[in-house]
């Protein structure tokens, strides 16, 4: 939260120096620096195939850097003994949703809870129906199964069991791909507000230049391997390098603008 | 990080909670059990002592909001992320109607019953539509033989067929032993343990062999079949043959209900020699019978119908089998949880329609007298 915490957590929730990733022969990332400094909402883009998803995975511990560091607060992800001190303070949204299908939406979201605080049974009933409602689902969504929500309603609860224990780092991936204009204006608007009542440093991955524009305060380019560059999205419109040139100033780029203007 | 706790205590008669320590959902637990029987159940602080307080989140914030009194504005002073968090939290609170579950008691009960009865009946419709399906595709193939699928057909006679054959052999290979060992047991009390070579052959060839393979490839076949079109199912591409034209069944079903039918007579064989050798090896010995004379006995004294009997049991074992894998797969929904289930019974179906119908084919021959 915005009290100061004992782990001293530095300026940089997240830290990430000479990363270099590859499955078998084929390199995904080399020589990769990214800060992500905290309380920001930050928007990672890049071509298709470009490694954004296994950056994230990679910074989640799912898979193991080749070389390099990556440090959440300070401590190396792939140090065991942090893995645990880590795995609380951060919530993960994934494309899908990744609920678990077995579960109805109210128990996804008491799943961490139950996992990692130890709080009374009604209290974290209680818990749970909240962020379900601050995720922005009707009252009834708690007792559906994930089968039977539509793909924006998937990705609110996985947002709501992704806040289940107040992180302070939030990662979605790719949160407003298929939805429709207005749903994902309003998932714009339920990350901005997140972020500004639980204090919370977004790493998005995203495609959606109307997120880039609304609510992202800088954007890391991810190209040739590496992170090219971190900005703000004016400074990105103005940026020389090809790649960030025909994503910004390509038609769909110069139609988002049009409209900002 | 300090654990969660509090004090309670009157100040010009109103009831002030002061704060201690971190209230996050990490450290809350313990103070909140001891705060909820304290006030049980009521909602009467109407001030909040803050100075102690250390972290604050969510859980914190929905536990201050329990206790306050409903028409008490709390007073965050300088804590802004608590004035942010209550902003948050407490209109989604007034939102939210608390919704009781019906409670399980008889009603529940006859509800469950009513909807098995119903799935039950359900069941039954599918099954008999799937054959029609099946039925109808089969006749398909045998009059245009061109729209047979080579390469699914050969690809399935090789996983389900050819691979299992060594599990066929040895699973009947130990049956064939237990049978000879029980059979000397006891034809050696009445002094003629010569006949365990026919309990064997007849044991084996007409019973053990066919059921024992066809329970494997039920283990093995029907699951994988189940699960393979079921996980296309849940990747939406049998939607997309359907849309493209290509029948389901012709591309899907029929090479597989087909490599059963082919192969199962092959894992038959299999497992008569492997029930044979087992009771060979077993009476050579216990009882001392060298094995040219177990297979010269085998030749003269066990009629061949035996084997014939077993065998012609086989297409229809595979058949029902195949058949039993594929329709549970077509009927997996969208959710891991059906898939799950539909393998499941894929394979308690087929094993279920394996014993049944060997016990309909013994009927059958008892009444033909064979």
């Amino acid at each position: 939260m915005s009290a100061p915490s004992a782990t001293g957590d530095g300026d940089a929730p997240i830290r990430i120096s000479g990363l270099r990733t590859a499955f078998g022969k084929k390199v995904i990332h080399e020589k990769l620096d990214l800060e992500v400094r905290k309380g920001e909402i930050l928007g990672v883009v890049g071509g298709s195939g470009s490694g954004k998803s296994v950056l994230l995975n990679t910074i989640l511990g799912l898979k193991r850097p080749d070389g390099g560091t990556v440090e959440i607060f300070g401590r190396r992800i792939d140090d065991p003994d942090a893995r645990s001190a880590v795995e609380r303070r951060i919530g993960v949204m994934f494309q899908q949703g990744a609920l678990f299908s077995f579960l109805t939406v109210q128990e996804n979201v008491e799943t961490p809870l139950l996992e990692h605080a130890r709080l009374p049974k009604d209290f974290v009933r209680d818990l749970a129906r909240l962020k379900i409602a601050l995720a922005g689902l009707p009252d009834n969504a708690g007792s559906l199964k994930p089968a039977e929500l539509s793909g924006g309603m998937r990705k609110r609860a996985g947002v709501a069991r992704a806040i289940a224990l107040d992180p302070d780092i939030l990662f979605l991936d790719e949160p407003t791909a298929g939805l429709d204009p207005i749903a994902a204006s309003e998932f714009d608007a339920l990350v901005t507000t997140l972020r500004q009542a639980l204090g919370l440093t977004v790493f998005m991955i995203t495609h959606d230049l109307d997120t880039l524009y609304a609510i992202c305060d800088r954007v890391a380019v991810l190209a040739e391997k590496k992170i090219v560059t971190v900005a703000t999205v004016d400074e990105l419109e103005r940026s020389d390098h090809p790649w960030i040139k025909s994503y910004f100033l390509g038609p769909r780029g110069r139609a988002v603008q049009k409209k900002l203007r | 990080m300090t654990t969660a706790d509090w004090r309670l205590y009157d100040r010009n008669g109103e009831t002030t909670l002061h704060t201690i320590g971190d209230w996050t959902a990490l450290d809350l637990g313990n103070a909140l059990v001891r705060l909820s029987a304290r006030m049980g159940g009521r909602d009467e602080v109407r001030r909040i002592d803050l100075s102690d307080l250390g972290r604050i989140d969510t859980a914190g914030a929905l536990a201050l909001l329990q206790f306050v009194a409903k028409d008490v504005d709390i007073d965050c002073g300088p804590r802004e992320d608590l004035h942010r968090l209550i902003t948050l939290v407490r209109p989604a609170l007034d939102a939210e109607t608390p919704s009781r579950q019906s409670s399980g008691d008889l009603a529940s009960i006859f509800d469950r019953f009513g909807r098995h009865v119903v799935h039950l009946a359900r069941d039954a419709y599918d099954m008999l539509e799937f054959t029609g399906h099946l039925v109808a595709a089969i006749g398909r193939t045998i009059i245009h033989p061109g729209r047979l699928r080579m390469t699914p057909l050969f690809a399935v006679m090789q996983d389900a067929g050819i691979n299992a054959l060594p599990i066929v052999f040895t699973m009947t290979f130990f049956i064939g032993a237990v049978i000879a060992l029980v059979g000397t047991n006891l034809l050696t009390t009445l002094g003629v343990e010569v006949f365990t070579v026919e309990l064997v052959g007849v044991a084996v060839l007409r019973e053990f062999g066919v059921v024992i393979a066809a329970i494997l490839l039920a283990g093995r076949s029907a699951s994988s079949f189940a699960a393979q079109i079921g996980a296309m199912r849940m990747n939406q591409e049998t939607d997309a043959m359907q849309v493209m034209g290509v029948d389901r069944f012709d591309a899907l079903v029929i090479p597989r209900v087909l490599a059963a039918l082919l192969m199962m007579p092959l894992m038959t064989f299999c497992a008569d020699i492997g029930g044979l050798a087992g009771g060979l090896l077993v009476s050579w010995a216990t009882i001392d019978i060298n094995p040219a004379f177990f297979i010269q006995r085998t030749l003269e004294m066990v009629a061949i119908k035996h084997f014939w009997m077993g065998m012609s049991k086989a297409p229809f074992l595979a058949l029902v089998i195949a058949a039993a894998g594929c329709r549970h797969g077509l009927m997996v929904g969208g959710d891991v949880q059906s898939l799950g289930r539909n393998v499941t019974s894929s394979v308690v179906q087929s094993v279920f329609m394996v014993i049944m119908f060997d016990a309909v084919f013994a009927v059958i021959f008892t009444v033909l007298d064979l």
